[in-house]
């Protein structure tokens, strides 16, 4: 039977633990040798990088449970006409791609956006953030709504509802409810939801790609080195060292929540 | 007192939700406009137009039939790679299994730039392998096979295999006959969903596609950022709404099929053998 998984295995080896091992030594073999893996606190450039993306991330990941949160508890709370059209629209979004999201941002947000053309009529100015950080944060939270959605409502069906009721009935109010109930029963959901999250933020690539080159995160910041640069020990370096980043959160995360956690995009 | 007070938290929370959905559906809403507006700083009072959708079928075909083909190819090999791991997964429940699940997460846990990366550092100077469409089609089933094989598995975790197995076998059913008769007919849902997952995914996926592209290998998504980034508003906006056309049925479907959670067992319905879906082997 183990001689079904062969073909699999074979490709794997192949195609990912063998060239994961050549970008480790690729990453050392450059003019700095393998101080290029300690770069990334080192040189004030990838660090600043490093702790925009941190930041992106982390914010990202507040913004897209606190939605999510409020948004899936809701809808699945309460059944009404319309509540499948409105999950379905909120999680349609799922597999749009990062270029996408970065073009829809620059519908929102950019120089012909949506909020540039009503804060214009509103008070003569025009709002345009759709190419900084503040854009790309935007970008983030778009595409982790669907994915946090539905997380969080497949775990409120598992929640007892009873439970809520109980509580209301000996006097808590609805805010009580919600921190001492709904909260602390949907913890796990909120962390492997948050840790994907935060680890597909750190390693997004196609909407920072879209808005512009010159937002100074770390995948934008491999990129540059890659091509423009030609340094590509430097970039097998942070890039071996973003996906060590993204594994160890997904690793924290699995044992804190005690499930299968994974991230995409 | 109480209960206008949960209604106004209900009117409240109403309200958020909708303003969530607005903030997902108006761009893209936004977007199909501007793809088919004569001119979408001038506003919709300057006409409707296909003139843009047919500009990106004229300029950027190839990158939707590339897109395409590597997206079945992929769908193909996960279905080959990814099934017969999903049933051994399943079949084996120890610490081996588990360990090898935790591998095969990897390659999503990593930032697509990074397996980008590697695969050129290692394969790259491969002239021919380096330059050809085979080279983006294994980063895409690096990404998508996870989604295959937990796909396929959480089905097949679901149902009691090992005694309809055990079942077949008593009556002299082979490795083979049970096999195709009796894991693929059951784990269907699970090969339905991870391929429409599979298919997705490939057909969006950007991150390890721009590294790994040639100027002659360019997919669709590369295609869009080309035309967002060096074109106007509006051909990128019609180029947008053609990949609108080929995503958004897929993500109905997937939104469809995961709607009823409920396992059949071939017990309950003994004509489902004689409909499965197309399987592996019909697909050689």
């Amino acid at each position: 039977m183990m001689l079904l998984l062969l073909p699999a295995a074979i490709f794997f080896v192949a195609f990912f633990v063998l060239p994961m091992c050549r970008l480790f030594l690729v990453g050392g073999s450059g003019t700095t040798g393998w101080a290029a893996y300690a770069a990334i606190v080192t040189d004030t450039g990838h660090f600043n990088a490093l702790l925009a993306t941190l930041g992106v991330a982390a914010a990202t990941t507040v913004a897209a449970l606190l939605i999510s949160g409020i948004a899936g508890v809701f809808l699945q709370r309460h059944k009404f006409p319309g509540n499948t059209a409105l999950v379905a629209m909120l999680t349609l979004p799922l597999a749009f791609p990062g270029v996408v999201i970065g073009f829809m941002v620059i519908m929102l947000a950019g120089r012909q956006g949506l909020i540039g053309v009503i804060t214009q009529a509103l008070t003569g100015d025009k709002l345009v953030f759709a190419y900084s950080l503040a854009g790309l944060f935007m970008g983030y939270v778009y595409f982790s709504i669907p994915r946090t959605i539905l997380t969080v409502m497949s775990a409120t069906e598992k929640l007892d509802p009873r439970l809520e009721e109980a509580a209301r009935s000996l006097g808590a109010s609805p805010w009580r409810v919600m921190i001492d109930v709904i909260v602390p029963g949907l913890k796990p959901a909120f962390i492997s939801a948050g840790a994907i999250c935060f680890a597909t933020a750190v390693g997004a690539f196609g909407t920072a790609f879209t808005l512009a080159t010159r937002i100074n995160v770390l995948p934008m910041v491999i990129y540059t080195e890659f091509t423009l640069s030609a340094n590509i020990a430097m970039a097998s370096a942070l890039s071996f060292v973003l996906g060590a980043v993204t594994w160890l959160v997904l690793a924290l995360a699995r044992s804190a929540a005690g499930s299968t956690v994974a991230a995409a995009g | 007192m109480f209960m206008p007070n949960r209604k106004i938290l209900f009117r409240l929370q109403l309200a958020f939700t909708l303003a969530v959905c607005a903030f997902l559906v108006v761009p893209v809403v936004l977007s199909i406009l501007a793809g088919l507006t004569v001119n979408y700083f001038a506003g919709l009072s300057s006409g409707l137009t296909l003139r843009w959708v047919f500009a990106v079928w004229d300029g950027y075909r190839d990158t939707i039939f590339l897109s395409l083909g590597i997206a079945l190819a992929c769908l193909l090999i996960t279905l080959l790679l990814g099934v017969p791991t999903a049933y051994v997964l399943a079949r084996s429940r120890n610490r081996m299994s588990r360990l090898i699940e935790e591998l095969l997460v990897l390659p999503i846990a990593m930032p697509g730039l990074a397996t980008a990366l590697a695969l050129i550092a290692t394969y790259g100077t491969l002239g021919g392998f380096r330059t050809s469409w085979a080279f983006i089609l294994i980063g895409h089933v690096l990404f998508t096979l996870p989604f295959m094989v937990r796909s396929v598995l959480a089905v097949l975790s679901a149902i009691d295999l090992k005694t309809l197995e055990e079942g077949a076998a008593s009556l002299g059913a082979g490795f083979r006959q049970r096999f195709f008769d009796i894991v693929l007919p059951n784990c269907r849902n699970g090969i339905l969903a991870g391929s429409l997952m599979v298919v997705t995914l490939s057909m969006g996926e950007f991150n390890m596609t721009w590294l790994l592209h040639t100027p002659l290998t360019k997919t669709l998504p590369v295609g869009l950022a080309d035309a967002y980034a060096s074109l106007r508003l509006e051909i990128g906006s019609a180029y947008t709404l053609i990949f609108f056309l080929m995503i958004v049925p897929l993500l109905l479907a997937m939104q469809t099929i995961s709607r009823p959670r409920t396992t059949r067992f071939i017990s309950d319905d003994p004509d489902n053998t004689l409909d499965i879906l197309p399987v592996p082997e019909t697909k050689k």
